[in-house]
């Protein structure tokens, strides 16, 4: 046998272990059982399943929370890199300090000691309520991340450009604002949405907070309709939830991986 | 003739570099140099690579900080604390071997930026500024153009332009065409030809000898750190003094 002929052998062996598989799981599965438990009819009418408040208050508050935390994320994670490039060294200090304390925990529990920790300790109340924490939770620790992303923006700006402002006699702030940043910005266009996306999931940690019924989020609202509602006792609510995700990311890593080609493409 | 004891305007020089000193950690790449460019005079530096021409280029406008020595532009010293350097290197355009135009800005935006930033020209005035120079580099129909379309040597000529924009006093050049393909230098040339021309002091850093010897009325040639020869480009050129001046120029011409 040559090698190519072995190959082919190879693949059409594995064709046909795929096909088996699915034969074997489509005979011996019970798939009105299956169907009943993850796309229960109760739960997927448009009228009185679980799609209206699935949408109107989960999806929403979902990317509400999302821009929310993003925003804040950006600012603060603008903040934060041009700290860490600043030629004051104390300032390069804090910055690395935060971000390397942050990056290091999980966002949870950032999120809880906001949500709990905090109000507890101090008695305060936090804007929002519990929600408004886990948000500041979120944005803490999105910022650190998004400092790093920024930091790798400016510094991909070339020398040459900032040189060519000062030479013109422009000053560092706005050789910053008028030169640096507009390009890194445009560099780290694709890093940023995929840190967009990365929330978008994050926010389903607000579920762990709790959070009235007016202010859930989409995974909130979908384990609720796991115990009650129409389709309570089956997993349908989930299953739509992911479906739901999914609508927003998609397009987002989609858009991603079309910024980066062109963004490759256009590199001269 | 003797330098005056009290300079009067027109008789400081341009600039006057004294005893310029810089290194990197251990590595001395200037060594003491003692140069001057009077004004309306163009000035050529050449030099073998490493030389530290750019260097020395980079110091006069303290893009490079040197290490020891007295930078003079029109008698003011500029390593003093309390003078404004940014307002100074406004008067000093530079013009780089990467052109270094802003790639997000259009043609005419690269040239009214600096205007409005630092001189504080009101948006008319800075777009008219900017559409004179843009013309006189021959490049007017370009001005809405983003630099990634146009060639390297319609790219330098733009970063000349948006030089003069600001009205400067004297201009820098860093080996202006070396980037630039074979065909294109000579508009650049041309461009750096007419501003001498019209007596803007100049200092150049160039391997184009062609250059030196019509345009320049001062060569100064540079190695090790040091500047081993200077004079009127032709006899430089033609009648080198020194040893390695000699074996610099008959591998180069
Ligand atoms: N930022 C830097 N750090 C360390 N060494 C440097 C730096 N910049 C320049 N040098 C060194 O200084 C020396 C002189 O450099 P310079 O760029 O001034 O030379 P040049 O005469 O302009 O050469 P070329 O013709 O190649 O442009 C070189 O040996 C170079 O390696
Ligand atoms: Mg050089």
């Amino acid at each position: 046998m040559t090698r190519r002929e072995r190959a082919l052998l190879v693949q059409v062996l594995l064709y046909a272990v795929l096909a088996a598989a699915v034969v074997v799981l489509a005979l011996v599965a019970d798939w009105a059982v299956i169907k009943e438990n993850f796309w229960s009819s109760d739960g997927i009418g448009w009228a009185d399943g679980n799609w209206g408040d699935l949408i109107t208050t989960g999806m929403v508050n979902t990317i509400k929370y999302t821009a929310i935390a993003f925003a804040g994320g950006l600012a603060l994670g603008l903040v934060l890199a041009l700290m860490r490039l600043s030629p004051v060294a104390p300032y390069r200090w804090m910055a690395t300090a935060y971000i390397e304390f942050f990056r290091g925990l999980p966002a949870l529990v950032v999120m809880m000691f906001m949500g709990f920790g905090l109000p507890i300790a101090f008695q305060w109340t936090p804007p929002g309520g519990t929600v408004g924490a886990g948000l500041i939770g979120l944005i803490l620790v999105a910022g650190a991340y998004m400092a790093e992303t920024l930091r790798a923006g400016i510094q991909a700006v070339p020398k040459g450009q900032t040189e060519a402002a000062r030479s013109l006699g422009m000053r560092p702030g706005a050789t910053t604002v008028k030169v640096v940043l507009p390009q890194a910005f445009r560099i780290v266009i694709p890093p940023l949405t995929n840190e967009f996306v990365l929330l978008i999931k994050d926010t389903a940690l607000l579920f762990l907070l709790g959070a009235a019924a007016s202010e859930r989020e989409l995974t909130s609202v979908a384990r609720d309709f796991l115990t009650s509602g129409p389709s309570a006792g089956t997993a349908t609510s989930l299953i739509q939830a992911a479906l739901l995700y999914l609508i927003i990311t998609l397009p987002l890593t989609q858009l991603v991986a079309w910024l980066e080609r062109r963004q490759r493409k256009a590199v001269r | 003739m003797t330098a005056s004891l009290t300079p009067e305007a027109g008789t400081v020089p341009a600039i006057e570099i004294r005893g310029l000193h810089k290194h990197y950690g251990r590595h001395e790449v200037l060594k003491g140099i003692d140069f001057h460019v009077d004004s309306g005079q163009v000035v050529c530096v050449i030099g073998p690579s490493g030389s530290g021409k750019s260097t020395l280029l980079r110091c006069v406008n303290r893009l490079e900080e040197p290490s020891a020595g007295e930078i003079l532009i029109e008698g003011l010293d500029i390593c003093d604390r309390k003078v404004d350097l940014d307002e100074v290197r406004s008067r000093i355009g530079m013009v780089f071997q990467q052109f270094n135009l802003f790639p997000h800005l259009s043609v005419l935006k690269n040239l009214t930026l600096a205007q409005r930033n630092v001189r504080g020209r009101g948006k008319d005035e800075a777009v008219q500024i900017a559409r004179q120079n843009l013309e006189k580099v021959g490049l007017s129909e370009k001005e809405s153009a983003y630099p990634a379309h146009l060639s390297g040597g319609q790219q330098q000529r733009v970063a000349i332009a948006r030089a003069l924009s600001m009205n400067p006093d004297m201009m820098l050049f860093d080996e202006p065409t070396s980037a630039l393909d074979p065909e294109l230098v000579g508009d650049v040339l041309g461009v750096m030809q007419e501003l001498a021309q019209e007596g803007m002091t100049m200092m150049v850093v160039t391997h184009e000898m062609g250059f030196a010897r019509e345009v320049g009325d001062k060569l100064v040639f540079m190695d090790g750190g040091v500047v081993v020869e200077e004079g009127r480009p032709v006899d430089v050129l033609s009648n080198p003094q020194h040893e390695r001046t000699q074996s610099f120029l008959s591998k180069v011409l």
